[in-house]
C-alpha cells in the first residue's frame, strides 16, 4: 500500500491528479472500518489530515464556509449556535471518539443514504465545494448524492468545504435507532425553518438509496404555517405534513428495520420536529446560547 | 487479603490503561499466520477442494485440509458430531474447511481465497420446526433430535379453574467477548505442542487437542492467555485445533486471530427458541399445574446442547411450587450456526416464557404479580418438579418482597421545554438521555409511558446429571527474601469474573499469610473443570481452601509442642500464633528452607441423570435465586425503551469479594437487558446478516441504568463458607422483568424478544 502525505492543499490536489485512485483519509473513521471488515483493500492511501485549510472555517459573504476537515466535535462547540440542526445531528454520531476524529467530509466522502450530516445539510439547502487542479465548483447537496455510496465528485477531485447559511431560523433533527447511543440510523429526519423567506427545508436520512428531500411536505408546511401570526400548525396539519414526509421516503426492509417501521417513524419524526421547530422562540434560532462541550 | 474484603482485580489497572496483553497480542518469533477457509452455504456436499493454487502463493507455509488431521475427525463436548475441518458436508454458514499459514497474515487471508472448494449446494433446514419434520433431511446419522428431555410430574390430567396460554419467541444472542478467539501454538522438538490460549477449561480443551492431534495429553501443554470475556462462547474449541495443526505441520509457531465477524461464526450463540406454555391455577392463584413445549435451535453441531436443554427443562416453570407439570424440551439440529453455553444456560429462555405467564395469570385473576409470584414461591424443602427436594435458603419470597419494596426512581420522563440552552446544545431540552431514544433528539417526551415489570429466577450451580464435577489445586508455603510467600496453582480460568482474587483470599483467609501469588492457569496442574454454570468460585474455591487447610495443618504441626498442641494453634499476620492470639513463632522461622505443599482435588455431592421418561431425579447439586424490578420508559409512538432503573435482590450465600459480586450483578443485568431490547444475531436462510458490532449492537452506557442491589448472604450450609455461585442469575430474571415493564407501558402482548420498535408501534 501507498501512504501519500501531502503537506498543503496545493500538493493534495496535484497528488490526486496523478494518483486518482488514491483514497483520501480524513477522520478515518469510515476508511479504516472498511480496511479491517475487508470491505476494501486501497492501493494508494492519501492523508488529508496535516492540511490546515480543511480544518479550517469562516464566514465568506455572510454565508459559512467550513473546511472538510473539521471534527463533529468542532462543529458542536464552536458552530453549535449559528448551525442548530447539523450540531444535533452532529451529537448523535457514534461515540466521543468517534465525534473527535469524524468530519462532515468523510461522512460526505462515503456519501451512506445512513450519514447524519446528510439530512440537515439538504434541509439547510447547504453546497459542497470540490476542488481539483483544474479548477473548483459548488454542488449542492440537493444533488450531490447520486445513490447508495455514490456522489458526484470526480475521481481527481477533493471536497474542499461545504457551505451553509447561519440558520436563518429553527432548525431540527431527529434519529431513530435502536439503542441510545452509538447506533446507525434506523431513519433520521432534519428540519429548517426561513420565516423571513417562508421556505421549510426537509432532509431524510437512511430511509432510501441516497438521502432524500421531502419536497411535497415542504411546500404544504410552507403554505400552512401561519408565519405572520406565529399561531402553532393544527394536528391535522402537522398529521398531514407526517404523511407527506413519510411518502417521500423509498425504505426497504433490512438488519435495522422494516420499510413500514422507517415510515411510521418518519411521520411521528417529522410532526414532532415542526411543532419544536415552530415552538422556539427567534432569540435561540440561529444565535442562541453558544453550547458547551458534550460531557457524553 | 481476606474472605469477605472487598478487593481490586490485579488486572484491573493494566486494563483500563491499554497495557493488558490479551491473547490477540501473543507474539513469537518467526511466528506464522493462520487463516481459516469457511463455507459460504449454510448446507452443501463439498464435492471438491484444490489446495494447489493455495500453496503456491508467496509467503504461504501450509495449506490444510481434513485430510491432514491426524487424529479425530470429530470434536465435541458432548456428542462428537463437529468436524475439526468438514469433510462430506458443511452444515452451517461460515463452517471451517480448510487452514493457511503464512508470513503475513494478509498473505494467509488472500491465500484463504484461493482454496478451490466445490460445493453441492442443499436446502437447508433453517427453523428447528422443520427439523422435526419426517421429510426433513437428516443432518446427523442418528436423526434431527438432539435431545427430548421429558418431565412428567404429578397428575398428567390435572385440571384449573384458570388457564393461561402463551407462545414465546427467543432470538438468538451472542455472547458477544470483546476479546475475539486467538491463540498462539508452538510447538517443540519432539513432536509436542504448547497452546497459549484465551479458554474457559484448559482441561477439555487438552483432551479433545490430545484426540485430534493423536498425542498423548502431555504433549499437549495449555497456558492461558489474556482472556477479554467468555460468557460461554469459550467453552468449545474454536481456533485451538486449527493452530497446533498448523504448528506441528511447519514446525513454526501459529498465531490465529479472528476478526469480529469471524468471532460470530467462530464460536457458538444462545439457543433461539420458541416456547409454548399453558399454566392452570385455583382462583386463590395456587398453580395446578404446568404444560409446556419448549424447543431450542441447536444449530449445525450438539455443542453443549443437551445439556442446556435439561435446563431449560428442569427449571422451565421457574422457582415456584407446582404440583403437576407436563414439560417436553427438544433442542434440534439444523443448519443455522451451533448453539451452546452462553450465561444462564438454558434458563434464560424459559424464564421469558415463565414469568410472562406469572403476569398473564395474575391478571386473569385480578391478582398483584409479585403477591402470586410470593404465594407460589418455593421454599426450603419444596418439591420441584423433577422430584428433587430442594434444600438449603430458598429465599424466593423474600426476593421478590425485598424488590417490590424498595423506593422507585422519580419520574423523570416529565415532558421537558420543547426548547432551552441545556447542556451541550443551544436548542433542545436540558437532559435527553433520561429519554427514550436518548440524545437522539427523538422525543421530549411525547409519547412516553411508564411501566414497572417484576420477574424472579434459577438455575442451577455446577455440573449436573452425574458428572463428577470437581476442581484440583495445589498450595506451597515457602519463606522467600525472609517472608512466608503462599503460591496457589489450579487451572481455573479467569474469564474476566475474578477466580484470581477469590483463590487469593481463600488461601489468604486459610493460612494467614499476607504475601500469596496465584500462578497462572496451565495443564502442569489437575483439571478445575471449566469456568461457567457459576461454579467455579464454589469448586476451585473449594479445592483452594482444602490444599490451604491441609497445609496449615502441617504448619500446625510443626509449631505444635506440649504446650500449645496443634489444635490451639493458628496462623495469623505471617505469625503462629495461639488460642490467646499471642505469637509463638513467626513462620520464617519455624519453616527455614522448607517447603510444604499439598494438592487437593474438591469434589461437591453427587448428582444424578433424570429419567428418561419422567424427567424425575435428584439431578443438580445447588440452587441460585435472584429477582429483578425494572423501571421503564417507552416512547409509545416510536417504539424506543429508556430502561430507567434496574433493582435487584440475589442470595449470593457469601459474598467472596464483595466488589466482585456487584460487578457479576452489574454485568449480568446489562447482558439480560442486551437480549430484551436489542441483542440479536439475524439469521436469514443459515446466514447471519449482521456479524459486526456496527449491527449487533450491544448495550452502551446509557442503555444500562444504575442497578439497586439488595445482596443476601444466607449461607448454604453445603458450601465453602456457605457461597453460591453467582454469575449466572443476574442475567436470568432481568430481561423478563424488563419486558414485563414494556408489556405494563404499552398494554401490548409482547412474545418475543428483543422486543423491537416495530413490535411496539405497526
Ligand atoms: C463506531 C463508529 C460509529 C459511527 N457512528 C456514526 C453515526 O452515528 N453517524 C454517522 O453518520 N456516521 C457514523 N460513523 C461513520 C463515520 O464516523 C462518519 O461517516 C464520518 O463522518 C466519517 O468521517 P471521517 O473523517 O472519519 O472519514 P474517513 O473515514 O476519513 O473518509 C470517509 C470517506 O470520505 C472520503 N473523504 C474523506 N475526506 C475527503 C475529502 N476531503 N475529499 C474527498 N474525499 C474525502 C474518504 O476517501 C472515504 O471514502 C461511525 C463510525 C464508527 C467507526
Amino acid at each position: 500500500m501507498e501512504f501519500l502525505q501531502p503537506a498543503t492543499w496545493e500538493e493534495a490536489l496535484a497528488m490526486k491528479a496523478a494518483h486518482p485512485e488514491a483514497v483520501p483519509i480524513a477522520g478515518g473513521t469510515d476508511v479504516m472500518v472498511e480496511i479491517n471488515l475487508d470491505h476494501r483493500r486501497p492501493e494508494t492511501v492519501m492523508d488529508l489530515t496535516p492540511i490546515r485549510e480543511l480544518t479550517e472555517w469562516g464566514t465568506d459573504d455572510g454565508v459559512l464556509r467550513i473546511g472538510a476537515g473539521v471534527s463533529y466535535t468542532r462543529l458542536i462547540d464552536e458552530l453549535g449556535d449559528r448551525l442548530p440542526g447539523l450540531a444535533i445531528a452532529s451529537r448523535t454520531v457514534g461515540s466521543p471518539q468517534i465525534r473527535n476524529r469524524g468530519t462532515v467530509g468523510g461522512n460526505l466522502g462515503t456519501a451512506s443514504p445512513a450519514g447524519d450530516a446528510h439530512p440537515p445539510l439538504l434541509a439547510a439547502d447547504a453546497e459542497v465545494e470540490l476542488a481539483s487542479t483544474s479548477g473548483t465548483r459548488r454542488v449542492p447537496v440537493r444533488e450531490f448524492f447520486t445513490g447508495p455510496k455514490r456522489h458526484t465528485m470526480r475521481q481527481d477531485e477533493l471536497i474542499a468545504a461545504f457551505l451553509v447559511e447561519p440558520a436563518p431560523g429553527p432548525q431540527q433533527f431527529s434519529k431513530v435507532g435502536t439503542r441510545n447511543a452509538m447506533v446507525i440510523a434506523v431513519c433520521s429526519f432534519a428540519l429548517a425553518l426561513d420565516p423571513a423567506r417562508r421556505r421549510v427545508g426537509t432532509g431524510i436520512g437512511s430511509a432510501g438509496p441516497t438521502p432524500l428531500r421531502a419536497v411535497d411536505a415542504e411546500a404544504f408546511i410552507a403554505g400552512e404555517l401561519d408565519w405572520d401570526g406565529r399561531r402553532p400548525p393544527s394536528d391535522a396539519t402537522l398529521s398531514r405534513f407526517g404523511e407527506l414526509v413519510a411518502a417521500a421516503a423509498k425504505p426497504i426492509d433490512d438488519v435495522r428495520g422494516t420499510a413500514a417501521y422507517r415510515r411510521h417513524a418518519l411521520a411521528v419524526m417529522s410532526r414532532r420536529c415542526l411543532a419544536w421547530a415552530w415552538a422556539t422562540p427567534p432569540h435561540l434560532w440561529g444565535g442562541g446560547a453558544r453550547s458547551a462541550p458534550e460531557g457524553l | 487479603m481476606r474472605v469477605g474484603e472487598s478487593v481490586q482485580r490485579v488486572d484491573g489497572p493494566s486494563k483500563v490503561r491499554g497495557t493488558f496483553a490479551y491473547s490477540s497480542d501473543l507474539h513469537a518469533e518467526h511466528m506464522l499466520w493462520g487463516s481459516t477457509v469457511r463455507s459460504p452455504h449454510p448446507y452443501a456436499r463439498i464435492t471438491s477442494i484444490d489446495t494447489s493454487e493455495a500453496r503456491a502463493m508467496p509467503g504461504v507455509h501450509a495449506v490444510l485440509t481434513h485430510e491432514d488431521v491426524p487424529g479425530m475427525k470429530l470434536y465435541g463436548l458432548e456428542i462428537q458430531d463437529q468436524p475439526v475441518l468438514a469433510f462430506d458436508f458443511v452444515r452451517y454458514g461460515g463452517e471451517a474447511v480448510a487452514l493457511v499459514a503464512a508470513d503475513h497474515p494478509e498473505q494467509a487471508r488472500r491465500a484463504t481465497q484461493k482454496v478451490r472448494v466445490e460445493y453441492e449446494v442443499l436446502r437447508p433446514v433453517t427453523q428447528a420446526e422443520d427439523a422435526l419434520r419426517p421429510d426433513a433431511p437428516r443432518l446427523h446419522p442418528d436423526g434431527n433430535v438432539t435431545r427430548h428431555v421429558k418431565i412428567r410430574h404429578g397428575d398428567q390430567v390435572a385440571r384449573a379453574d384458570v388457564v393461561v396460554r402463551g407462545e414465546y419467541e427467543i432470538g438468538m444472542q451472542d455472547q458477544a467477548p470483546l476479546g475475539p478467539e486467538s491463540g498462539l501454538a508452538v510447538p517443540d522438538a519432539e513432536g509436542g505442542v504448547d497452546l497459549y490460549i484465551a479458554t474457559q477449561w484448559l482441561h477439555v480443551d487438552q483432551q479433545q487437542l490430545a484426540n485430534i492431534l493423536a498425542l498423548q495429553p502431555e504433549k499437549v501443554r495449555l497456558t492461558m492467555a489474556g482472556i477479554g470475556g467468555a460468557f460461554g462462547a469459550r467453552e468449545d474449541l474454536s481456533m485451538q485445533a486449527h493452530a497446533c495443526l498448523l504448528a506441528l505441520k511447519t514446525g513454526r509457531p501459529v498465531k490465529i486471530s479472528y476478526s469480529r465477524p469471524e468471532s460470530f461464526v467462530g464460536h457458538v450463540h444462545r439457543h433461539p427458541g420458541r416456547l409454548s406454555y399453558e399454566h392452570g391455577a385455583n382462583t386463590d392463584g395456587m398453580l395446578v399445574y404446568v404444560r409446556a413445549r419448549i424447543l431450542l435451535d441447536g444449530g449445525a453441531y450438539a455443542s453443549s446442547s443437551t445439556a442446556v436443554i435439561a435446563n431449560a427443562s428442569c427449571f422451565a416453570v421457574g422457582p415456584y411450587r407446582c404440583p403437576n407439570a407436563t414439560i417436553d424440551g427438544i433442542v434440534a439440529y439444523s443448519n443455522n450456526p451451533p448453539c451452546g453455553a452462553m450465561r444462564g444456560f438454558g434458563s434464560v429462555q424459559n424464564c421469558y416464557a415463565h414469568e410472562a405467564q406469572m403476569d398473564k395469570l395474575a391478571a386473569a385473576l385480578g391478582m398483584d404479580p409479585v403477591e402470586l409470584r410470593i404465594r407460589n414461591a418455593m421454599e426450603t424443602g419444596t418439591e420441584m418438579i423433577t422430584g428433587q427436594k430442594i434444600d438449603g435458603p430458598v429465599p424466593v419470597a423474600e426476593l421478590l418482597s425485598r424488590v417490590s419494596s424498595m423506593p422507585l426512581p422519580a419520574n423523570v420522563s416529565r415532558p421537558l421545554p420543547v426548547y432551552g440552552e441545556g447542556k451541550g446544545g443551544a436548542v433542545g431540552p436540558a437532559d435527553l438521555t433520561a429519554m427514550p431514544g436518548g440524545v437522539s433528539n427523538t422525543t421530549h417526551g411525547e409519547g412516553v409511558k411508564r411501566g414497572i415489570g417484576y420477574a424472579v429466577g434459577f438455575k442451577n450451580i455446577g455440573y449436573s446429571e452425574g458428572f463428577d464435577d470437581h476442581s484440583t489445586a495445589r498450595v506451597r508455603l515457602s519463606v522467600i527474601d525472609g517472608r512466608p510467600r503462599v503460591e496457589v496453582h489450579t487451572a481455573a480460568a479467569e474469564v474476566g469474573q475474578g477466580t484470581v482474587m477469590v483463590q487469593a483470599q481463600i488461601a489468604g483467609s486459610e493460612l494467614g499469610v499476607n504475601d500469596i501469588v496465584v500462578l497462572n492457569a496451565d495443564t502442569r496442574v489437575g483439571s478445575a473443570g471449566s469456568s461457567s454454570a457459576s461454579r467455579q468460585t464454589y469448586i476451585t474455591g473449594g479445592a483452594v481452601k482444602a490444599a490451604a487447610e491441609a497445609v496449615c495443618q502441617r504448619v500446625l504441626g510443626l509449631a505444635q509442642s506440649e504446650l500449645h498442641p496443634a489444635s490451639e494453634l493458628r496462623i495469623e499476620n505471617d505469625n503462629v500464633v495461639g488460642g490467646d492470639g499471642r505469637q509463638i513463632v513467626p513462620l520464617a522461622t519455624l519453616l527455614g528452607d522448607a517447603v510444604i505443599e499439598e494438592t487437593r482435588e474438591f469434589h461437591p455431592r453427587a448428582t444424578h441423570r433424570l429419567d428418561p421418561e419422567t424427567g424425575q431425579a435428584d439431578a443438580h447439586m445447588q440452587y441460585a435465586f435472584a429477582a429483578h424490578r425494572a423501571v421503564v420508559d417507552v416512547d409509545t409512538e416510536l417504539g424506543l425503551v429508556k430502561v430507567v432503573e434496574l433493582a435487584t435482590a440475589q442470595d449470593v450465600g457469601k459474598a467472596i469479594n464483595p466488589l466482585a459480586v456487584q460487578g457479576q450483578l452489574e454485568g449480568g443485568a446489562a447482558q439480560g437487558l442486551g437480549l430484551a431490547v436489542m441483542e440479536e444475531i439475524q439469521v436469514q436462510d443459515g446466514v447471519i446478516r449482521n456479524a459486526s458490532f456496527t449491527d449487533y449492537l450491544l448495550p452502551t452506557i446509557l442503555d444500562m441504568p444504575p442497578l439497586r442491589m439488595d445482596i443476601l448472604e444466607l449461607g448454604d450450609p453445603n458450601s465453602p463458607y456457605g457461597l453460591k455461585g453467582v454469575g449466572e442469575p443476574p442475567t436470568i430474571s432481568s430481561g423478563p422483568a424488563i419486558v414485563a415493564a414494556i408489556r405494563a407501558a404499552t398494554g401490548r402482548d409482547i412474545r418475543r424478544v428483543p422486543v423491537r420498535p416495530h413490535d411496539l408501534t405497526l
